[in-house]
Protein backbone atom coordinates (compact mmCIF):
# COMPACT_ATOMS: atom_id res chain seq x y z
CA UNK A 1 0.00 0.00 0.00
CA UNK A 2 1.29 3.50 -0.74
CA UNK A 3 1.67 5.35 2.13
CA UNK A 4 -0.64 8.55 2.46
CA UNK A 5 -0.10 11.77 4.31
CA UNK A 6 -2.81 11.50 7.02
CA UNK A 7 -3.57 12.64 10.17
CA UNK A 8 -3.61 9.42 12.48
CA UNK A 9 0.07 8.70 11.08
CA UNK A 10 1.97 8.25 14.31
CA UNK A 11 4.48 10.64 13.19
CA UNK A 12 1.85 13.27 12.32
CA UNK A 13 0.16 13.18 14.90
CA UNK A 14 -3.67 13.86 15.23
CA UNK A 15 -4.79 16.79 13.92
CA UNK A 16 -1.04 18.58 13.90
CA UNK A 17 2.06 18.70 12.64
CA UNK A 18 4.70 18.53 15.35
CA UNK A 19 7.80 20.32 14.30
CA UNK A 20 10.61 18.40 13.32
CA UNK A 21 8.74 15.67 11.57
CA UNK A 22 8.50 17.62 8.48
CA UNK A 23 11.24 20.01 7.40
CA UNK A 24 9.51 21.26 4.44
CA UNK A 25 6.24 22.35 6.35
CA UNK A 26 8.89 23.84 8.57
CA UNK A 27 10.19 26.20 7.24
CA UNK A 28 7.27 26.90 5.47
CA UNK A 29 5.41 27.67 8.93
CA UNK A 30 8.37 29.96 10.27
CA UNK A 31 7.49 32.12 7.66
CA UNK A 32 4.31 31.94 8.80
CA UNK A 33 2.63 30.97 5.34
CA UNK A 34 1.09 27.93 4.54
CA UNK A 35 2.59 25.67 2.09
CA UNK A 36 1.92 27.33 -1.28
CA UNK A 37 1.20 23.79 -3.15
CA UNK A 38 -1.80 23.51 -1.26
CA UNK A 39 -4.03 22.19 -3.94
CA UNK A 40 -3.12 18.63 -4.92
CA UNK A 41 -3.50 17.75 -8.52
CA UNK A 42 -6.89 16.74 -8.18
CA UNK A 43 -7.77 20.11 -7.75
CA UNK A 44 -8.89 19.22 -4.20
CA UNK A 45 -7.49 20.58 -1.01
CA UNK A 46 -4.42 18.50 0.15
CA UNK A 47 -4.54 17.92 4.08
CA UNK A 48 -2.62 20.07 6.21
CA UNK A 49 -3.04 22.43 4.00
CA UNK A 50 -4.42 25.82 3.51
CA UNK A 51 -4.46 29.11 1.41
CA UNK A 52 -1.08 30.45 1.34
CA UNK A 53 -1.00 33.78 3.22
CA UNK A 54 -0.01 34.67 7.13
CA UNK A 55 -1.14 31.72 9.31
CA UNK A 56 -4.56 32.67 11.54
CA UNK A 57 -6.31 30.78 14.39
CA UNK A 58 -9.84 31.10 14.54
CA UNK A 59 -10.58 33.78 17.62
CA UNK A 60 -13.90 33.14 17.37
CA UNK A 61 -16.51 31.03 15.45
CA UNK A 62 -18.45 32.05 12.49
CA UNK A 63 -21.11 29.67 11.41
CA UNK A 64 -22.54 27.72 14.69
CA UNK A 65 -24.52 24.54 15.62
CA UNK A 66 -26.27 24.58 18.60
CA UNK A 67 -27.53 22.63 21.44
CA UNK A 68 -26.75 18.58 20.41
CA UNK A 69 -28.71 15.88 23.53
CA UNK A 70 -27.94 12.27 23.72
CA UNK A 71 -29.38 9.52 26.19
CA UNK A 72 -28.31 6.19 26.76
CA UNK A 73 -31.92 3.69 26.56
CA UNK A 74 -32.93 0.02 27.00
CA UNK A 75 -31.30 -1.48 23.67
CA UNK A 76 -28.95 1.29 22.77
CA UNK A 77 -28.42 4.93 22.53
CA UNK A 78 -30.25 8.25 20.90
CA UNK A 79 -28.65 11.61 20.20
CA UNK A 80 -31.06 14.89 18.71
CA UNK A 81 -30.32 17.77 17.21
CA UNK A 82 -32.13 20.81 15.19
CA UNK A 83 -31.04 21.16 11.24
CA UNK A 84 -30.12 25.01 11.57
CA UNK A 85 -26.27 26.61 11.36
CA UNK A 86 -26.35 30.06 12.22
CA UNK A 87 -24.42 33.03 11.13
CA UNK A 88 -24.38 35.12 14.36
CA UNK A 89 -27.52 35.52 15.40
CA UNK A 90 -28.48 34.90 11.95
CA UNK A 91 -31.22 31.27 10.91
CA UNK A 92 -28.41 31.21 7.86
CA UNK A 93 -28.59 27.32 7.07
CA UNK A 94 -31.89 25.81 7.89
CA UNK A 95 -31.17 22.40 6.69
CA UNK A 96 -27.50 21.25 7.63
CA UNK A 97 -27.33 17.33 8.91
CA UNK A 98 -25.56 18.21 12.47
CA UNK A 99 -25.37 14.26 13.14
CA UNK A 100 -23.17 12.22 10.95
CA UNK A 101 -22.76 8.56 10.76
CA UNK A 102 -19.11 7.72 11.67
CA UNK A 103 -19.10 3.95 10.69
CA UNK A 104 -21.60 0.89 11.26
CA UNK A 105 -21.51 1.36 14.87
CA UNK A 106 -21.18 4.64 15.62
CA UNK A 107 -22.42 8.28 14.88
CA UNK A 108 -21.41 12.15 16.26
CA UNK A 109 -22.59 15.28 15.87
CA UNK A 110 -21.47 18.87 17.16
CA UNK A 111 -21.74 22.59 18.66
CA UNK A 112 -19.95 25.43 17.32
CA UNK A 113 -18.36 26.21 14.11
CA UNK A 114 -19.61 23.97 11.08
CA UNK A 115 -16.35 23.92 9.15
CA UNK A 116 -14.18 22.54 12.06
CA UNK A 117 -16.93 19.77 12.32
CA UNK A 118 -16.36 19.42 8.35
CA UNK A 119 -12.55 18.63 9.25
CA UNK A 120 -13.24 16.47 11.90
CA UNK A 121 -15.34 14.46 9.87
CA UNK A 122 -12.63 14.57 7.46
CA UNK A 123 -10.20 13.23 10.09
CA UNK A 124 -12.46 10.46 10.73
CA UNK A 125 -13.16 9.48 6.96
CA UNK A 126 -9.40 8.75 6.69
CA UNK A 127 -9.43 6.65 9.52
CA UNK A 128 -12.37 4.50 8.40
CA UNK A 129 -10.83 4.46 5.10
CA UNK A 130 -7.51 3.19 6.46
CA UNK A 131 -9.56 0.15 8.44
CA UNK A 132 -11.32 -0.47 5.24
CA UNK A 133 -7.93 -0.77 3.47
CA UNK A 134 -6.83 -3.10 6.54
CA UNK A 135 -9.26 -5.40 4.84
CA UNK A 136 -9.78 -7.32 8.11
CA UNK A 137 -13.86 -6.75 8.74
CA UNK A 138 -12.88 -4.92 11.86
CA UNK A 139 -13.55 -0.93 12.36
CA UNK A 140 -12.97 1.55 15.19
CA UNK A 141 -15.32 1.68 18.38
CA UNK A 142 -17.10 4.30 19.53
CA UNK A 143 -15.06 4.61 22.77
CA UNK A 144 -12.12 4.33 20.51
CA UNK A 145 -13.57 6.85 18.14
CA UNK A 146 -13.94 9.31 21.17
CA UNK A 147 -10.45 8.79 22.60
CA UNK A 148 -9.21 9.39 19.10
CA UNK A 149 -11.14 13.18 19.33
CA UNK A 150 -9.89 13.80 22.86
CA UNK A 151 -6.74 13.63 21.84
CA UNK A 152 -7.58 15.78 18.73
CA UNK A 153 -9.25 18.75 20.34
CA UNK A 154 -6.42 18.47 23.63
CA UNK A 155 -3.85 18.99 20.67
CA UNK A 156 -5.14 21.52 18.71
CA UNK A 157 -5.86 22.93 22.06
CA UNK A 158 -2.32 22.65 22.85
CA UNK A 159 -1.53 24.54 19.43
CA UNK A 160 -3.97 27.29 20.54
CA UNK A 161 -5.46 27.06 17.30
CA UNK A 162 -8.36 24.81 19.26
CA UNK A 163 -11.41 23.46 16.89
CA UNK A 164 -13.99 25.53 18.04
CA UNK A 165 -16.40 22.69 18.91
CA UNK A 166 -17.99 20.23 21.33
CA UNK A 167 -18.67 16.35 20.26
CA UNK A 168 -20.88 14.09 21.25
CA UNK A 169 -20.22 10.77 20.16
CA UNK A 170 -22.40 7.89 20.47
CA UNK A 171 -22.32 3.93 19.46
CA UNK A 172 -23.09 0.39 20.58
CA UNK A 173 -20.46 -2.29 20.06
CA UNK A 174 -19.80 -5.40 21.82
CA UNK A 175 -22.99 -5.16 23.43
CA UNK A 176 -21.45 -1.88 25.63
CA UNK A 177 -23.66 1.06 24.80
CA UNK A 178 -21.50 4.27 24.65
CA UNK A 179 -22.11 7.91 24.94
CA UNK A 180 -19.37 10.54 25.16
CA UNK A 181 -18.59 14.23 24.64
CA UNK A 182 -15.54 16.31 24.39
CA UNK A 183 -15.50 20.08 24.73
CA UNK A 184 -13.51 22.61 22.45
CA UNK A 185 -10.19 22.55 24.96
CA UNK A 186 -9.97 18.78 25.58
CA UNK A 187 -12.17 18.50 28.31
CA UNK A 188 -14.60 15.25 28.22
CA UNK A 189 -16.75 12.49 30.17
CA UNK A 190 -18.98 9.97 29.57
CA UNK A 191 -22.49 9.75 30.81
CA UNK A 192 -25.78 8.07 30.44
CA UNK A 193 -27.36 10.96 29.46
CA UNK A 194 -25.32 14.39 28.33
CA UNK A 195 -26.19 18.04 26.61
CA UNK A 196 -23.60 20.12 24.55
CA UNK A 197 -24.26 23.84 24.51
CA UNK A 198 -27.24 25.47 26.09
CA UNK A 199 -28.96 21.86 26.99
CA UNK A 200 -26.78 21.72 29.56
CA UNK A 201 -28.77 24.23 31.05
CA UNK A 202 -32.22 23.43 29.89
CA UNK A 203 -32.44 19.65 28.91
CA UNK A 204 -30.09 17.86 31.54
CA UNK A 205 -32.31 19.61 34.71
CA UNK A 206 -35.11 17.17 32.70
CA UNK A 207 -33.08 14.26 31.79
CA UNK A 208 -31.91 14.10 35.77
CA UNK A 209 -35.71 14.46 36.88
CA UNK A 210 -36.86 11.39 34.33
CA UNK A 211 -34.06 9.62 32.47
CA UNK A 212 -33.45 5.49 33.62
CA UNK A 213 -30.53 3.68 31.82
CA UNK A 214 -33.21 0.97 30.97
CA UNK A 215 -36.60 3.04 29.61
CA UNK A 216 -38.47 1.94 26.46
CA UNK A 217 -37.17 3.37 23.21
CA UNK A 218 -40.63 5.31 23.18
CA UNK A 219 -40.38 6.86 26.54
CA UNK A 220 -36.65 7.62 26.01
CA UNK A 221 -37.85 9.40 22.52
CA UNK A 222 -40.84 11.34 24.60
CA UNK A 223 -38.26 12.81 27.14
CA UNK A 224 -35.74 13.33 24.04
CA UNK A 225 -38.83 15.45 22.42
CA UNK A 226 -39.79 17.45 25.98
CA UNK A 227 -36.18 18.34 25.91
CA UNK A 228 -35.64 19.46 22.65
CA UNK A 229 -39.01 21.62 22.88
CA UNK A 230 -37.69 23.26 26.59
CA UNK A 231 -34.02 24.34 24.41
CA UNK A 232 -36.26 25.25 21.56
CA UNK A 233 -38.14 27.60 23.33
CA UNK A 234 -35.68 29.39 24.87
CA UNK A 235 -32.84 28.99 22.76
CA UNK A 236 -33.08 31.57 19.95
CA UNK A 237 -30.47 30.03 17.98
CA UNK A 238 -32.67 26.92 17.49
CA UNK A 239 -35.11 25.73 15.21
CA UNK A 240 -38.01 23.59 15.05
CA UNK A 241 -36.73 20.96 12.55
CA UNK A 242 -34.72 18.63 14.19
CA UNK A 243 -33.35 14.60 13.64
CA UNK A 244 -32.88 12.02 16.37
CA UNK A 245 -30.71 9.35 15.59
CA UNK A 246 -30.31 6.10 17.01
CA UNK A 247 -27.63 3.33 17.48
CA UNK A 248 -28.86 -0.21 18.70
CA UNK A 249 -27.03 -3.60 18.45
CA UNK A 250 -28.83 -4.24 15.35
CA UNK A 251 -27.73 -1.30 13.32
CA UNK A 252 -27.46 2.61 13.42
CA UNK A 253 -30.30 4.96 12.00
CA UNK A 254 -30.65 8.56 11.22
CA UNK A 255 -34.35 10.08 11.30
CA UNK A 256 -35.62 12.19 8.97
CA UNK A 257 -36.34 15.88 9.81
CA UNK A 258 -39.18 16.36 12.28
CA UNK A 259 -41.31 18.63 14.06
CA UNK A 260 -42.36 18.51 17.84
CA UNK A 261 -45.63 20.50 19.21
CA UNK A 262 -45.28 23.88 20.59
CA UNK A 263 -47.51 26.13 22.93
CA UNK A 264 -46.83 29.56 23.65
CA UNK A 265 -50.66 29.91 24.42
CA UNK A 266 -50.14 29.31 28.45
CA UNK A 267 -51.93 31.64 30.46
CA UNK A 268 -48.12 32.68 32.27
CA UNK A 269 -46.78 33.35 29.05
CA UNK A 270 -49.78 36.12 28.54
CA UNK A 271 -48.59 38.38 31.40
CA UNK A 272 -44.96 36.96 32.75
CA UNK A 273 -44.44 39.51 35.52
CA UNK A 274 -48.15 38.90 36.88
CA UNK A 275 -46.49 36.73 39.54
CA UNK A 276 -42.83 38.18 39.36
CA UNK A 277 -42.90 40.92 42.35
CA UNK A 278 -40.43 43.24 41.49
CA UNK A 279 -40.38 42.41 37.60
CA UNK A 280 -41.27 44.73 34.91
CA UNK B 1 -0.43 42.92 8.39
CA UNK B 2 3.54 42.99 8.65
CA UNK B 3 4.06 39.89 10.88
CA UNK B 4 7.43 41.45 12.21
CA UNK B 5 5.80 41.91 15.57
CA UNK B 6 5.75 45.68 14.90
CA UNK B 7 1.46 44.93 14.00
CA UNK B 8 -1.37 44.80 16.40
CA UNK B 9 -1.38 41.46 18.72
CA UNK B 10 -4.69 40.08 18.90
CA UNK B 11 -5.57 38.12 21.59
CA UNK B 12 -7.56 34.97 21.70
CA UNK B 13 -10.69 34.82 23.54
CA UNK B 14 -10.74 31.50 24.89
CA UNK B 15 -8.85 30.41 27.82
CA UNK B 16 -6.99 26.87 26.96
CA UNK B 17 -7.94 26.41 30.93
CA UNK B 18 -11.09 25.20 32.64
CA UNK B 19 -11.26 24.70 35.92
CA UNK B 20 -13.77 21.41 37.00
CA UNK B 21 -13.40 21.63 40.65
CA UNK B 22 -13.19 18.56 42.90
CA UNK B 23 -11.13 18.06 46.04
CA UNK B 24 -8.30 15.03 46.80
CA UNK B 25 -7.28 14.23 49.94
CA UNK B 26 -5.01 11.47 51.47
CA UNK B 27 -3.97 10.42 54.97
CA UNK B 28 -0.20 8.38 55.26
CA UNK B 29 -0.41 6.02 58.47
CA UNK B 30 2.80 4.17 59.81
CA UNK B 31 1.68 0.60 57.62
CA UNK B 32 -1.01 2.24 55.49
CA UNK B 33 -1.97 5.34 53.42
CA UNK B 34 -5.51 5.98 51.99
CA UNK B 35 -6.31 8.60 49.21
CA UNK B 36 -9.71 10.28 49.04
CA UNK B 37 -11.34 12.29 45.67
CA UNK B 38 -15.36 13.06 45.02
CA UNK B 39 -16.19 12.27 41.95
CA UNK B 40 -17.86 15.20 40.32
CA UNK B 41 -17.10 17.41 37.26
CA UNK B 42 -17.97 21.02 37.06
CA UNK B 43 -17.63 23.89 35.23
CA UNK B 44 -19.16 27.05 36.43
CA UNK B 45 -22.45 26.38 37.48
CA UNK B 46 -22.92 23.37 35.80
CA UNK B 47 -22.53 19.74 36.92
CA UNK B 48 -21.02 18.01 33.68
CA UNK B 49 -21.38 14.55 35.42
CA UNK B 50 -21.78 12.81 38.70
CA UNK B 51 -18.90 10.02 37.76
CA UNK B 52 -15.68 11.07 37.31
CA UNK B 53 -13.13 9.60 39.04
CA UNK B 54 -9.78 11.56 40.25
CA UNK B 55 -7.64 8.45 41.68
CA UNK B 56 -5.55 6.43 38.79
CA UNK B 57 -3.31 3.33 39.37
CA UNK B 58 0.09 4.27 38.66
CA UNK B 59 1.88 1.04 39.90
CA UNK B 60 1.25 -1.57 42.25
CA UNK B 61 1.44 0.72 45.44
CA UNK B 62 1.33 4.20 44.18
CA UNK B 63 -1.89 5.86 43.09
CA UNK B 64 -1.93 9.84 41.87
CA UNK B 65 -5.00 11.48 42.73
CA UNK B 66 -5.72 15.00 40.75
CA UNK B 67 -8.13 17.87 40.62
CA UNK B 68 -8.60 21.11 38.49
CA UNK B 69 -8.51 20.92 35.15
CA UNK B 70 -9.61 17.53 33.67
CA UNK B 71 -7.97 17.72 30.53
CA UNK B 72 -4.36 18.22 31.55
CA UNK B 73 -4.69 15.52 34.46
CA UNK B 74 -6.30 12.80 32.06
CA UNK B 75 -3.16 13.63 29.80
CA UNK B 76 -1.17 13.93 33.04
CA UNK B 77 -1.96 10.30 33.95
CA UNK B 78 -2.05 8.57 30.77
CA UNK B 79 2.00 10.21 30.12
CA UNK B 80 2.69 9.01 33.67
CA UNK B 81 0.90 5.51 33.40
CA UNK B 82 2.92 5.30 30.06
CA UNK B 83 6.19 5.71 31.55
CA UNK B 84 5.52 3.27 34.68
CA UNK B 85 4.82 0.79 32.23
CA UNK B 86 8.11 1.12 30.28
CA UNK B 87 9.67 1.28 33.69
CA UNK B 88 8.25 -2.36 34.57
CA UNK B 89 9.03 -3.25 31.12
CA UNK B 90 13.27 -2.24 31.47
CA UNK B 91 13.87 -2.85 34.99
CA UNK B 92 11.64 -5.77 36.01
CA UNK B 93 9.74 -4.13 38.70
CA UNK B 94 7.12 -1.64 39.62
CA UNK B 95 8.43 1.78 39.59
CA UNK B 96 8.52 2.42 43.25
CA UNK B 97 6.22 5.38 44.80
CA UNK B 98 9.20 7.53 45.88
CA UNK B 99 10.80 7.61 42.28
CA UNK B 100 7.29 8.12 40.87
CA UNK B 101 6.69 11.06 42.82
CA UNK B 102 10.11 12.60 41.61
CA UNK B 103 9.04 11.84 37.91
CA UNK B 104 5.73 14.13 38.55
CA UNK B 105 7.82 16.92 39.70
CA UNK B 106 9.54 16.78 36.63
CA UNK B 107 6.58 15.61 34.34
CA UNK B 108 5.03 18.87 35.58
CA UNK B 109 7.77 21.99 35.63
CA UNK B 110 8.83 20.21 32.37
CA UNK B 111 5.59 22.02 31.03
CA UNK B 112 6.77 25.50 33.48
CA UNK B 113 5.67 27.59 30.56
CA UNK B 114 2.46 26.45 29.74
CA UNK B 115 1.84 24.34 32.96
CA UNK B 116 -0.68 21.36 33.71
CA UNK B 117 -3.49 23.17 35.53
CA UNK B 118 -3.99 19.75 37.57
CA UNK B 119 -3.44 19.61 41.62
CA UNK B 120 -1.91 16.40 42.21
CA UNK B 121 -1.49 14.42 45.61
CA UNK B 122 0.71 11.56 45.30
CA UNK B 123 -0.32 8.38 47.41
CA UNK B 124 1.24 5.12 48.24
CA UNK B 125 3.28 3.19 50.49
CA UNK B 126 7.45 3.46 50.48
CA UNK B 127 10.32 1.05 50.53
CA UNK B 128 9.55 0.13 54.05
CA UNK B 129 5.79 -0.09 53.70
CA UNK B 130 5.00 2.99 55.41
CA UNK B 131 2.62 5.15 54.17
CA UNK B 132 3.79 8.00 51.89
CA UNK B 133 1.69 11.30 50.83
CA UNK B 134 3.23 13.69 48.73
CA UNK B 135 1.78 17.10 47.88
CA UNK B 136 2.12 19.43 44.66
CA UNK B 137 1.93 22.24 42.83
CA UNK B 138 0.62 22.94 39.49
CA UNK B 139 4.63 23.37 38.38
CA UNK B 140 6.10 20.90 40.26
CA UNK B 141 7.17 22.06 43.75
CA UNK B 142 6.27 19.08 45.91
CA UNK B 143 6.94 18.00 48.98
CA UNK B 144 6.72 14.60 51.18
CA UNK B 145 3.83 14.91 54.14
CA UNK B 146 1.84 12.54 56.21
CA UNK B 147 -1.01 14.02 54.74
CA UNK B 148 -2.62 16.35 52.55
CA UNK B 149 -5.76 18.07 50.28
CA UNK B 150 -6.12 19.71 47.24
CA UNK B 151 -8.08 21.34 45.15
CA UNK B 152 -11.46 23.23 45.24
CA UNK B 153 -12.31 22.08 48.99
CA UNK B 154 -8.82 22.51 50.68
CA UNK B 155 -9.69 25.22 52.25
CA UNK B 156 -12.14 23.76 54.31
CA UNK B 157 -10.93 20.28 54.98
CA UNK B 158 -6.92 21.60 55.51
CA UNK B 159 -7.56 22.89 58.65
CA UNK B 160 -9.30 20.38 59.96
CA UNK B 161 -6.79 17.93 59.09
CA UNK B 162 -4.36 20.12 60.29
CA UNK B 163 -6.29 20.15 63.81
CA UNK B 164 -6.82 16.19 63.94
CA UNK B 165 -3.55 15.40 62.23
CA UNK B 166 -0.82 17.59 63.34
CA UNK B 167 2.30 15.44 64.71
CA UNK B 168 6.01 15.91 66.22
CA UNK B 169 7.70 18.64 64.14
CA UNK B 170 10.02 17.40 61.72
CA UNK B 171 12.50 19.25 63.21
CA UNK B 172 12.87 17.98 66.48
CA UNK B 173 15.26 15.50 67.02
CA UNK B 174 15.77 12.56 67.92
CA UNK B 175 13.86 12.58 64.36
CA UNK B 176 10.20 10.65 65.10
CA UNK B 177 7.66 9.28 62.60
CA UNK B 178 5.37 12.11 61.43
CA UNK B 179 3.07 9.36 60.62
CA UNK B 180 -0.71 9.44 61.75
CA UNK B 181 -1.58 7.91 65.23
CA UNK B 182 -4.99 7.07 63.93
CA UNK B 183 -5.53 3.30 62.51
CA UNK B 184 -7.10 2.79 59.51
CA UNK B 185 -11.21 2.51 60.43
CA UNK B 186 -10.66 5.75 62.01
CA UNK B 187 -8.61 7.48 58.86
CA UNK B 188 -11.13 6.19 56.98
CA UNK B 189 -13.98 7.50 58.96
CA UNK B 190 -11.89 11.20 59.14
CA UNK B 191 -12.12 10.93 54.79
CA UNK B 192 -15.44 10.62 55.22
CA UNK B 193 -16.46 13.27 57.77
CA UNK B 194 -13.96 15.74 56.02
CA UNK B 195 -16.10 15.06 52.88
CA UNK B 196 -19.26 15.14 53.95
CA UNK B 197 -18.19 18.55 55.37
CA UNK B 198 -16.71 19.90 52.37
CA UNK B 199 -19.57 18.91 50.34
CA UNK B 200 -22.33 21.21 52.52
CA UNK B 201 -20.33 24.46 51.63
CA UNK B 202 -18.38 23.53 48.41
CA UNK B 203 -20.27 23.62 45.35
CA UNK B 204 -17.61 21.97 43.46
CA UNK B 205 -17.43 18.85 45.98
CA UNK B 206 -20.32 16.24 45.49
CA UNK B 207 -22.18 13.56 44.55
CA UNK B 208 -19.75 10.09 45.77
CA UNK B 209 -16.58 9.88 47.58
CA UNK B 210 -13.75 7.02 46.36
CA UNK B 211 -11.55 6.31 49.05
CA UNK B 212 -8.46 4.20 47.76
CA UNK B 213 -6.81 2.32 50.99
CA UNK B 214 -3.29 0.88 50.50
CA UNK B 215 -1.85 -1.28 53.05
CA UNK B 216 0.52 -4.48 53.13
CA UNK B 217 -2.70 -6.59 51.99
CA UNK B 218 -2.80 -4.68 48.55
CA UNK B 219 -5.40 -2.02 46.99
CA UNK B 220 -9.08 -1.91 48.17
CA UNK B 221 -11.73 0.66 47.38
CA UNK B 222 -14.78 1.85 49.66
CA UNK B 223 -17.62 4.37 48.30
CA UNK B 224 -19.94 7.00 50.17
CA UNK B 225 -22.66 8.88 48.87
CA UNK B 226 -22.43 12.32 49.24
CA UNK B 227 -25.07 15.42 48.65
CA UNK B 228 -26.25 15.93 45.23
CA UNK B 229 -27.01 19.30 44.94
Amino acid sequence: MIPTRVSHNPIIGPGVVPFGVDPAYDAQYKLNQAPRSHVASHGQGKPFTVEPGPHQRTQYPYVTGTTVLGCKYKDGVMIACDTLCCYGSTKRYKSVERIKKVNSSTIISFTGELSDFHYIVSLLEELDTTDYCEDDGSELAPWEIHSYLCRVMYNRRNKFDPLWNSLVVAGVKHGRTFLGTVGMIGQHYEDSHLAAGFGNHMARPLFREKHTDDMSEEDARKLMEDCLRACLMRDKTMMNKFQIAKVTAGGLEISEPFQVPMNWGYEKFKDPTKHAVGAW
Amino acid sequence: MPHDGSGPTTRANWSPYDNNGGTVLAVAGEDYVVCAADTRMSTGYNILTRDYKKIDQMSDKCVLASAGFMADAVTLKKTLKARCTTYEFQNDKPMGCVSFAQMLSNTLYYRRFFPYYTFNIVAGLDAEGKGAVFTYDAVGSYERTNYSCQGSGQGLIMPVLDNQLKTVSPLVLPAQSSATPLSESEAVDLVKDCFATAGERDIYTGDTVEIWIINKDGVRKEYQELKLD
